[in-house]
């Protein structure tokens, strides 16, 4: 069995439970084992940047450091926008010896050392290399037939990365819902921002970018949107009442993360996987679970 | 004798710092205006800021919504020909403002940063609720019930814990920060 790294960040402790329920069960059905490094810290989201960029760099890499010292090569992060801080972080760290002491020392305050030299993943890209779509699609007993599912990407999964196969239009998320028998939808917005922390600090402005995002996925009739991050979920799933409030809009559709549906497919009891509501295909009758 | 910094180059130090971006090659194509989601937003779209840094107009990006309205989406960083990371210099700019104190009013943006910061250095992780009181003040009344309300209904779902983590070695953790920031000054 594969051992990673695992850091699950802030969100999945609070907004996103469900999120770390759901990875957990499909980690375990597909043979991973995530480990969770231990006394991680906060990686700061966006929030940092704005205001010390060292400070920003150091904190991420604590994290990497506590990781580096469990000997496992490979970092996990279910969050998008964790896995953009430790993705970009490690890779500064390992290319820039100032940088890295710099760090260091502040990191001797801990005990502790980063070279950045872990492999650092989203994990929807561990369970698509590391798993594969083949055993996916055999484990996967109950595909979700029918089911309308509009892939969401987002930004920091993909972005800034120009090495990434294809960041404009990428497909992996629709292999891995035809794996487990969905049906991903085509729309134009799967990876526009969803206006992330503006959500608190531009209300209006995000409000406009989770609206454009409701409006494409629920016009190519979508079931569900899956995500791969929590803020994105939270932003989709929470504020389409201020949506409609906002634009007069009757927007209503559910949002669940990529591993709530894989899990389901994996046949796995949606109480385990944070489900409170299972999505059905609108187009058939619901098939009994 | 000191030489004073131009306002572009002071800004260009703050990324130089870690890793290089060069601003100063922008052809102005406003490739990044026509891919920013939140453009309609901006007083300044995303070009019209590179030009407005490079001709040194401190006082206007001073006063400008422009990259506190950036929600780091990266869309023009990947597209930008001259290869210039827009959303990186969105955060120079931001910090710069912070560093400076000069923003324009009735942005929430610095303050919620600020809030963010100081949490994190508190308790080693970030709590919604608890940072939620940061900002709070600046909202108006409707905002706050919206905001109340949406806050209810995330515990209604279940979605919120009552009580914020600690992490273990936070003594640790802070000293660690003071080595970074030594004067303390977020904490
Ligand atoms: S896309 Fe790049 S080169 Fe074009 S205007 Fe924007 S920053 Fe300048
Ligand atoms: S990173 Fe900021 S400036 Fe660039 S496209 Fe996104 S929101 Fe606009």
């Amino acid at each position: 069995m594969k051992q990673y790294a695992y850091y699950p960040g802030c969100s999945l402790e609070s907004l996103a439970k469900d999120y770390q329920l759901s990875t957990k069960e499909v980690a375990r059905a597909l043979d991973l084992e995530l480990k969770e490094i231990e006394d991680w810290n906060c990686c700061g989201a966006t929030a940092y940047f704005p205001v010390d960029e060292m400070l920003a760099y150091t904190l991420v890499a604590r994290n990497l450091a506590i990781a580096e010292k469990t000997g496992l090569t490979d970092f996990v992060a279910p969050c998008s926008a964790c896995f953009k801080n430790a993705y970009y972080t490690n890779a500064y760290l390992k290319k820039d010896p100032d940088l890295a002491e710099h760090i260091n020392f502040a990191l001797e305050e801990d005990h502790l050392h980063v070279d950045g030299k872990l492999n650092v993943r989203h994990l929807i890209e561990v369970i698509l290399e590391d798993v594969g779509l083949e055993e996916i699609k055999t484990k996967a007993v109950h595909p979700l037939k029918g089911l309308r599912v509009a892939p969401y990407y987002g930004c920091q999964l993909l972005r800034p990365r120009k090495d990434h196969e294809n960041v404009e239009n990428p497909r992996f998320f629709e292999e891995l819902l035809s794996a487990i028998g969905a049906e991903p939808l085509e729309y134009s917005s799967k990876a526009r921002c969803c206006g992330a922390s503006l959500i608190i600090t531009n209300r209006r402005a995000a409000l406009e970018m989770v609206r454009i995002l409701l409006k494409d996925a629920i016009d190519h009739e979508a079931d569900v949107i899956a995500t791969t991050c929590p803020m994105c979920n939270v932003n989709l799933e929470v504020y389409q009442n201020q949506v409609n409030q906002e634009f007069g809009t009757q927007y209503s559709i559910p949002v669940m993360y990529f591993t709530q549906l894989m899990g389901m497919a994996l046949n796995i009891p949606s109480r385990r996987l944070g489900i409170t509501k299972e999505p059905v295909p609108k187009a058939q009758v619901p098939v009994p679970s | 004798m000191a030489v004073e910094l131009s306002f572009s180059k002071e800004i260009a130090n703050m990324m130089y710092a870690t890793h290089g971006n060069p601003i100063t090659n922008c052809l102005q194509c406003g490739t990044c205006s026509g891919t920013c989601p939140a453009a309609e937003f901006m007083d300044h779209t995303p070009r019209v800021m590179i030009g407005m840094i490079g001709a040194d107009l401190k006082d206007e990006v001073l006063a400008s919504n422009t990259y506190w309205t950036c929600a780091s989406c990266y869309h023009c960083t990947v597209r930008c020909p001259a290869g210039i990371d827009i959303a990186d210099m969105m955060y120079a700019l931001k910090r710069y403002s912070m560093w400076k104190s000069r923003y324009k009013e009735d942005l929430i943006g610095p303050d919620f940063s600020e809030g963010f910061v100081k949490m994190i250095v508190n308790s080693g992780k970030s709590f919604e609720p608890i940072l939620a009181t940061t900002y709070l003040p600046k909202f108006s009344a409707s905002q706050l019930v919206q905001e109340a309300l949406t806050a209810t209904g995330l515990v209604l779902k279940g979605k919120m814990p009552l009580l914020p983590k600690k992490i273990k070695r936070l003594k640790n953790f802070q000293r660690m920060v003071k080595r970074i920031i030594p004067l303390g000054g977020s904490s």
